[in-house]
């Protein structure tokens, strides 16, 4: 499909994909003339040697430059305003962090070099790690994983080992109905059974559920607590109590850690193995979907299943990898992890220490409580239990005038706003769920309670103009339907497609 | 606040938590710092990290010139600061770049789709395997022994429980997979063959012979390139039914192994079974372009424990690296850069021929090649690094057999005084009775 080029009133809506603006000779590269001899490609690839790139483009640097620009302009981010998305933790990105991980020998080290040249970064692995034990009451950790998904991947991994160490690995994982689609997603790759296990009224697990379905055959609880209702599992000792009692693990999705931090530690309340997401709340930035960093912290016993290597201390006194591991689960991951989130977390515990990391968490959860005062009455609540850093809302009220939540969620755009996190959990249809963070001021957050009591009236007054939004972006609501009926997942010239 | 909500302090708000399980004390992490002592603690650390040394060593993880423009575009918060574009009206700039991403990997690779990323090369590689698994119903795999064994590594971590047996094929004199060898191994079972190529020695394996001989078998054929930047300049892979890649040669740090990006690439009729998000183009109610994650019904949000993977988070942002590298280079300026890298490679083992051995010479390489040496590569080493050297990958950690052998690498950022200082060094090295290896071993690590 070819777009014409004509010109609109404004410049940032007509800037098309870049090999529209492609034409030959045009170039953004110069390399240093060769100082040591040409080689004849040819004689020396025969044929393997490539003669031609396709439709890759050539442009000119400020071409590209403003190419992405605009497609920045297009954005929604938090450096924009609030970002609501429930247990994402879309908190603020400082920009030190990012000062830091471009550092030359930090950005530049190369994961070969000898360790007698890595001790930095070897220095910034330890440090981290043990900060990250004392902020979880944990006994061991791993930072390879490059993901939340990928730490609980690397989580049950461990699971497995230990159970396989005492013979038997058993066949299942129990998830409450509650939990996000990765948990169960990961236990297949593992190759577990999912068992689901319901939620009570109050929204948490329910504990005669529990007991009932817990026996010889269950490696593990995945448990998120907070859950995905922003509420805290009160019963949390007596679950780890009936998982252990048959041998079972716990373990914590850390999903929504922004609650805990420097508040309570999972280590001291009965949890076995749990992972973090640096990118949520060690303010690593999101980066429109990555990259991530999902560290599991473990209990002792679970040491000895770590992948490898780990870092550690030599007798001399310098650090060192060690891969002498005979029991390891393996690698998850070449090399050791997401290293530059590691740098950006470390600034982070850093910037804030003690005080700051236990005021961040008590103004995470402070900012979740304003804001369900300030919707109460007007958006159902489903649970009414105490809320902790988020807040599940669902539109039962505007659905009786046929707005659902992704109604609302897309005319909160039109407002400024990012949406909250919509249709999830699951156990709550049509849920609303908003996470605010620590990030935003008691004015954001005004402004945000008004922009939903507004949309709220328009539902009962002119429903279509929530149904049609959002009004103001730079597309209108976009056909996912054909999308996937008929995919286009790449450019192709007009004379090919 | 406390007053609009109720409450007479902050504490009550943390009740929900028994009280035996709140901490009443502070962490014991250090104080606060100011940005000025944050900044100065990593100055500190890269001053410890290998700042200011001249590398040869790649292995997967390479040197390259990043242009300024990457960093400038990435920092802004637009990208920097959103998230994975659940929301297609307000996300079209991530949306259309990773359209764009997608569109010129699949330029590159000669493959029909490929998703908007992967952690890495190495879980790349392993989920292109259990794609191949899901995709013929065959359960086995075979693995050229030339992959780079961190991959293998991740596989083998990744196959355990899936009960995926893998079969290891070693290679030639030549540096290149057994091919008499590889078709014995292959089975009825055989969902797939994993290569590399270039292969972890630099060594170009012959696609089309391994190509063969998998389909002919009814496998299929997955490889994986750790080398981006030989795009420019080899014939990718078409003959592979998914291409598994990293692409961290294009634009994206070293940072001490990650964060980087991975990719898989395949054809059309495969997308179905393809882990990671994926953007596709459509049109908003005026009918205007627009572009939207699509086909999530392969994922783990939609299908939980029936989805294609777990992975949700992948690396948006380094993709972009990605993808700004790609599109300042281009169509002319990939091809002159990969040559430049040919043309450093070719100088330095030919220069390094005439003082060691240079292993796996008759075949074509890319940017790496394997020296030889009597003395102990970590003994070298150590010797290199007095003079602010870094030298090649000393393999036998690897690969037991190749006892003396290292793994070198050039870009085009390696010039021809550091080739010929290292070079010199190494000779000298191989002149001289060294002290004993134990020793320097110790030294060079």
């Amino acid at each position: 499909m070819k777009v014409p080029n004509k010109a609109t009133r404004h410049v940032n809506q007509n800037e098309g994909v870049i090999f529209e603006k492609s034409s030959a000779g045009k170039a953004a590269w110069k390399l240093p003339p060769l100082d040591v001899p040409e080689v004849d490609t040819a004689k020396l690839l025969g044929g393997a040697e490539r003669k031609d790139l396709g439709n890759m483009p050539e442009v000119s640097e400020i071409e590209i430059i403003r190419h992405f620009t605009r497609l920045s302009t297009w954005n929604y981010a938090i450096d924009l305003g609030m970002y609501p998305l429930g247990s994402c933790t879309m908190k603020y990105n400082p920009r030190v962090n990012e000062a830091v991980a471009r550092v030359e020998g930090i950005a530049n080290g190369h994961p070969y070099q000898p360790e007698k040249i890595s001790q930095g970064a070897l220095r910034i692995l330890k440090t981290l790690s043990e900060q990250l034990l004392e902020i979880t009451g944990m006994d061991a950790i791993t930072l390879q994983p490059a993901a939340g998904a990928h730490g609980e991947m690397t989580g049950l991994l461990m699971v497995r080992a230990y159970h396989q160490a005492k013979g038997n690995a058993r066949k299942k994982i129990l998830i409450p109905d509650s939990a996000h689609g990765t948990n169960p997603a990961t236990a297949a790759m593992v190759n577990y059974a999912v068992e689901n296990l319901k939620s009570d009224s109050r929204g948490m697990v329910d504990i005669s559920s529990l007991e009932a379905q817990m026996n010889e055959d269950v490696a593990a609880l995945m448990l998120t607590n907070p859950n995905t209702l922003g509420v805290f599992e009160q019963d949390i000792h007596r679950i780890a109590d009936i998982l252990h009692a048959k041998g079972g693990l716990l373990y914590m999705d850390g999903a929504n850690m922004n609650a805990l931090v420097g508040k309570a530690r999972p280590g001291d309340f009965g949890v076995d193995l749990m992972h973090l997401n640096l990118h949520k709340t060690f303010s690593t930035p999101h980066g429109g979907g990555g990259p991530g960093s999902g560290p599991v912290a473990i209990k002792k016993i679970l040491e000895p299943f770590l992948p490898k290597p780990v870092v550690v201390t030599k007798s001399d006194g310098t650090l060192g990898f060690d891969y002498d591991r005979p029991h390891s689960v393996g690698r998850v991951r070449a090399f050791y992890g997401n290293f530059g989130m590691f740098v950006r977390a470390l600034a982070y515990i850093q910037a804030n220490g003690p005080d700051g990391l236990r005021q961040t968490t008590e103004d995470a959860v402070l900012n979740a409580n304003y804001i369900r005062k300030g919707l109460e009455g007007t958006y159902d609540l489903p649970y009414s239990t105490p809320t902790m850093h988020e807040v599940v809302f669902s539109d039962k009220v505007q659905a009786k005038k046929g707005v659902r939540t992704m109604d609302i969620a897309k005319r909160l755009i039109d407002y400024g706003f990012h949406p909250y996190t919509t249709a999830f959990p699951l156990i709550v249809p049509g849920a609303l769920m908003i996470e605010p963070t620590e990030s935003e001021s008691k004015e954001e957050m005004d402004l945000f309670v008004e922009a939903m009591k507004s949309i709220a009236e328009e539902v009962e007054e002119n429903p279509q103009t929530v149904l049609d939004a959002p009004h103001s972006t730079r597309v209108s609501r976009l056909d996912e339907t054909a999308a996937a009926r008929k995919p286009i997942l790449r450019w192709k010239p007009a004379n090919q497609s | 606040m406390l007053k609009a909500l109720g409450v007479r302090s902050i504490d009550d708000l943390f009740a929900p938590i028994p009280a035996e399980y709140r901490l009443n004390g502070d962490l014991k992490i250090p104080r606060q710092m100011a940005e000025s002592e944050i900044v100065d603690f990593f100055r500190q650390r890269s001053r410890e990290n290998g700042d200011g040394y001249t590398s040869f060593l790649g292995a997967g993880a390479y040197s390259h010139y990043r242009p300024v423009i990457i960093d400038s575009l990435i920092s802004r918060g637009e990208f920097l600061t959103a998230y994975t574009p659940y929301q297609a009206e307000i996300s079209q700039g991530t949306l259309q770049s990773i359209f764009e991403f997608q569109t010129m990997i699949c330029e590159l690779t000669g493959m029909e789709v490929a998703n908007a990323s992967m952690y890495d090369g190495s879980t790349a590689a392993a989920e292109a395997v259990m794609m191949a698994v899901r995709l013929t119903g065959r359960r086995s795999v075979v693995v050229a022994r030339s992959l780079h064994p961190e991959y293998r590594e991740v596989l083998a971590t990744y196959a355990t429980h899936q009960g995926m047996p893998l079969t290891v094929t070693n290679f030639n004199a030549d540096g290149r997979i057994d091919v008499n060898e590889l078709e014995r191994s292959i089975t009825a079972e055989t969902a797939c063959v994993l290569i590399q190529s270039p292969n972890f020695f630099g060594t170009i394996e012959d696609v089309d012979a391994i190509a063969t001989i998998a389909h002919k078998h009814g496998a299929m054929l997955v490889v994986s390139i750790a080398e981006a930047v030989s795009l420019g300049i080899l014939e990718p892979p078409r003959q592979a039914d998914i291409i598994a890649m990293e692409a961290q040669s294009f634009g994206v740090p070293l940072g001490f192994g990650g964060p980087y990006c991975g990719v898989i690439a395949t054809r059309e009729k495969n997308v179905r079974q393809m882990p990671g998000r994926l953007v596709g183009q459509t049109v908003d109610k005026q009918g205007r372009r627009g572009f939207v994650l699509t086909l999530a019904t392969r994922e783990q949000h939609i299908r939980r424990e029936k989805a294609t993977s777990n992975i949700c988070t992948n690396q948006a942002l380094v993709a972009l690296m990605v993808n700004i590298f790609m599109t300042v280079y281009g169509k002319v300026g990939l091809k002159e850069l990969a040559k430049q890298n040919l043309a450093k490679t070719a100088y330095a083992a030919g220069q390094f021929s005439k003082h060691g051995k240079v292993l796996f010479g008759n075949v074509p390489r890319f940017n790496e090649f394997v020296v030889e040496t009597s003395e102990d590569p970590y003994a070298i080493n150590g010797r290199l690094l007095g003079h602010k050297i870094v030298g090649g990958l000393p393999l036998r950690k690897f690969y037991p057999e190749l006892k003396n052998a290292a793994l070198w690498c050039c870009t085009e950022l390696t010039t021809r005084s550091a080739i010929d200082t290292a070079v010199g060094l190494v000779a000298e090295s191989e002149r001289s009775v060294g002290s004993s290896p134990e020793e320097l071993e110790e030294m060079a690590r």
